[in-house]
């Protein structure tokens, strides 16, 4: 809206409509709705140049949004070896991935940052077959400069230390909880983010003193934060789980052969020595 | 009713446009894209309610997280309505009552938050009142922490919802007319006089509205309090983060939350809007 708009009264005050607060009443509904319907993400994300028309086979990765950076890597040297192919990517929080294929979503590779997101895509019949292929710890991110000194995931508890965790619905939300378990040490922290990302994000701007993020994390934040290791997390391993999904390949018959030859080179060149050292290189481990 | 009904002898103002006599009807073929607005409106809820699990509908929303989540939305939002309008009547008085330069660029800015991301209104919260930020470096100084509080809920809701208070009320502000005003005056009525019995009195239905929609939005905020205050149960998670956070392990739940909160806001929506009009 523009302040022409705004000023719909002032040249002809007596016509301004009294419908016009009925349909803001409306609006208003629309803008509580459009609240509730924000960060389901858009479209999906092409990556790669082919434009799919033609004999060169064609995937959609559902992959969590850890996992971006590596597999980029990974589908472009997919790519290269079959030439004409095209693997696009749909990087998200796992749950989402999965809400959105139980949605009818076309993908035809999941990757998950836990097993439990996995298993429920199993049970609702979206996988076969899945295999972990990589892991993931958790660690402290601090400020640069660590303005609250903090040396431990104890010191997280102290007062007046304003920590940021992820909630415990998500993946990294539930392997801090495993570490609180683990070292007895019960954080109240100021806020429980969605995305580990946001937490991140509180860290990096300075908002909060400690965040609890995974390595691969950390390692992609840079020099933005400091690493405090957590000896702890090595005994709190999230898997990374993949297969291939039931639907894969697509409706179209003459395609779904060299689709779903192209889902496995993906899922094999995960599990395989080139993935293997993209996986390393961002900072996962192997299961 | 309405201020302008309320003294139809004492207004220059032609009334017929807000009769309520029937005048001339509406051609036939409005009515076809007035149904399919309705719809675009209505589906998607009435899609929404479809998949509602009605049988754990009470489980689901006497959680301890949904029961606070409510009690948090209301109390944040009834504060920011509060803070519009002690806030929005007297900016919006000065936009419509007085003329000076650059009002027309004050009004584009008041108007601002309509038009930036929820998400951008949270960033630009967090540079201005985060601890690092404009004000907020010297807040923490003095040891006021806005960040990851309820306050900061409030902030980013009163950010949002301000623009619809005002509007709304220099609208009613200016359709009202100084006419009354003015006799008041001659009278030998001061200017706080005239303004507390005359003109607010002929914008109540305007500013109610305003009101209403600015609770509205304070109800449904969600990008800039995310960005700016954070989620925790009870202290900084409205319904809209709740549903969100909900969506991740329990997309049942969060439906049956969707589905509160459309509920909640039909009802202020209704109940106030009805009530002024009838």
């Amino acid at each position: 809206m523009t302040a022409g708009e705004a000023g719909v009264g002032r040249g002809r005050p007596s016509r301004r409509p009294r419908s016009w607060r009925r349909s803001a009443g409306l609006a208003a509904l629309v803008a509580v709705l459009a609240g509730c319907g924000a960060g389901v993400p858009s479209a999906q994300t092409p990556s790669g140049s082919a434009a799919g028309s033609g004999a060169g086979a064609s995937i959609t990765v559902f992959a969590a949004a850890s996992l971006a950076r590596p597999f980029e890597e990974i589908g472009a040297q997919v790519e290269r070896t079959h030439p004409g192919s095209d693997v696009r990517f749909q990087f998200a929080g796992s749950a989402d991935l999965v809400t959105q294929l139980r949605e009818g979503a076309p993908g035809d590779v999941l990757a998950t940052a836990d097993e439990a997101s996995m298993a429920r895509a199993a049970s609702a019949g979206l996988v076969e077959e899945t295999a972990p292929f990589a892991t993931n710890t958790l660690t402290i991110v601090v400020p640069t400069g660590n303005p609250a000194a903090i040396t431990s995931f104890a010191d997280l508890a102290h007062d007046g230390v304003a920590t940021v965790v992820c909630a415990p619905q998500v993946p990294c939300g539930a392997a801090t909880e495993r570490v609180e378990a683990l070292t007895g040490v019960r954080l109240s922290p100021v806020s429980e983010e969605n995305r580990v990302d946001d937490v991140l994000g509180k860290i990096t701007s300075g908002q909060a003193d400690a965040g609890v993020v995974y390595v691969t994390d950390a390692l992609r934040a840079g020099e933005a934060v400091a690493r405090v290791d957590v000896p702890e997390a090595d005994r709190a391993v999230n898997r990374y789980p993949i297969g291939v999904l039931a639907g894969a390949g697509g409706a179209d018959a003459s395609h779904r052969g060299p689709n779903r030859a192209l889902a496995t080179a993906f899922v094999d060149a995960v599990r395989g020595g080139p993935g293997r050292a993209a996986l390393t290189r961002a900072g996962f481990g192997t299961p | 009713m309405t201020g302008s009904t309320a003294a139809p002898h004492l207004t220059r103002r032609p009334t017929t446009g807000r009769s309520r006599r029937p005048g001339p009807g509406l051609p036939t073929w409005v009515y076809v894209p007035a149904v399919l607005g309705i719809v675009v409106v209505v589906l998607p809820v009435v899609g929404m309610a479809a998949r509602v699990g009605w049988a754990d509908l009470p489980a689901l929303l006497s959680s301890p997280a949904a029961l606070d989540a409510l009690r948090l939305s209301l109390l944040t939002s009834s504060a920011s309505t509060l803070a519009c309008i002690v806030l929005g009547v007297p900016l919006a008085l000065v936009l419509a009552r007085t003329r000076f330069p650059g009002q027309g660029l004050l009004r584009a800015l008041v108007l601002l938050p309509l038009v930036l991301p929820p998400v951008v209104g949270g960033l630009a919260l967090l540079a201005t009142f985060g601890r690092t930020g404009l004000l907020g470096a010297h807040l923490e100084a003095l040891g006021v922490r806005i960040a990851f509080s309820t306050v900061a809920v409030v902030l980013a809701q009163t950010f949002v919802a301000l623009p619809f208070l005002v509007v709304g009320l220099e609208g009613a502000l200016r359709t009202a007319g100084r006419d009354h005003e003015a006799v008041a005056a001659t009278l030998g009525a001061s200017p706080t006089h005239v303004l507390a019995r005359v003109t607010l009195p002929l914008t109540l239905p305007g500013l109610v509205s305003g009101a209403v929609l600015a609770f509205a939005r304070s109800l449904g905020e969600f990008g800039a309090t995310l960005t700016f205050a954070g989620s925790l149960q009870g202290r900084t998670r409205t319904l809209p983060l709740e549903i969100y956070l909900a969506r991740e392990a329990d997309p049942d739940a969060a439906l049956a939350l969707a589905l509160l909160l459309v509920v909640v806001a039909l009802v202020v929506v209704g109940a106030v809007h009805g009530r002024s009009r009838s």
